[in-house]
């Protein structure tokens, strides 16, 4: 039905990505300073990083000769609110029904 | 403002409630989900069928401008208690998001005031957090297309 390209809940899923964003949030780092806190593969954590990237979870920033990912505090509290948009629908509604039910009455 | 409308999704729950308090007699709140004609108004759905009843069924349609069928449901009722409570099925035709069991329960607060409890029960709590997400999941991917439509401009 849909197909997202980059699944934001999917990123999430996982136990390393969730471990990543943890150790980004205190602090931006390189992708070996990242690497180093883990005991798996390089090639494995850059691919992580890379999809946290492209999730807009993390965002890089050169400095120098290096790149530093950050947390992206406003994608991340998107996640957060996830429900409001869902929530937000029904509210919609039952809006409607209460209009429609008070003009129906006043018929 | 505060919400009217709340949702209690708990973690690895395969349930959720939603609650909402109406400035309507609990009559025309009860109402507003039996009779075909106000439902196709606030759900924005056509009402293909809708039978009020123990063993009755239901059948939900919604088209899109160009008259494509976009949405398809259908269900069963359980029960149909009037001014009480609604059991009822749903299930979306065509999407990979199982069957539902919805357990509407309506209740009289003022003589002018009434509030609405829909306990909803979903297959696995893999689902309800699929459903959940759809809304959001549509409303980045709009973001998205609209930047891809603004960027197709640029060219």
């Amino acid at each position: 039905m849909m197909n997202l390209r980059r699944d934001v809940f999917q990123a999430i899923a996982d136990p390393t990505r969730r471990a990543i964003l943890l150790l980004v949030a205190t602090q931006a780092m390189t992708a070996g300073a990242i690497a180093s806190n883990f005991d798996t593969a390089r090639p494995t954590v850059s691919k992580h990083l890379q999809i946290l990237t492209e999730c807009e979870l993390l965002k890089q920033e050169q400095s120098g000769r290096e790149i530093h990912y950050h947390i992206n505090a406003k994608k991340m509290k998107e996640v957060a609110e996830f429900i409001e948009p869902f929530r937000k629908i029904w509210d919609d509604r039952f809006n409607l029904l209460e209009t429609v039910m008070k003009n129906y009455k006043s018929k | 403002m505060e919400l009217k409308t709340k949702i209690n999704a708990e973690d690895g729950k395969q349930n959720l409630v939603i609650t909402r308090e109406f400035d309507l007699p609990l009559e025309l709140l009860f109402k507003a989900f039996t009779v075909p004609e106000i439902i196709e108004q606030w759900m924005g759905t056509k009402v293909l069928k809708l039978e009020s009843k123990k063993h009755g069924s239901w059948q939900f349609e919604t088209s899109d401008a160009k008259g494509n069928v976009v949405f398809k449901a259908n269900g069963t009722i359980h029960e149909f208690s009037p001014n009480r409570k609604i059991t009822r099925t749903f299930e979306m035709e065509n999407a990979p998001f199982g069957v539902q069991l919805e357990l509407l329960e309506f209740e009289k607060l003022t003589d002018d005031t009434s509030m609405i409890n829909m306990h909803i029960i979903y297959e696995s709590g893999a689902l309800r957090d699929q459903m959940l997400k759809l809304p959001f999941a549509q409303g980045i991917n709009m973001a998205h297309n609209r930047l891809e439509d603004i960027a197709k401009k640029l060219k």
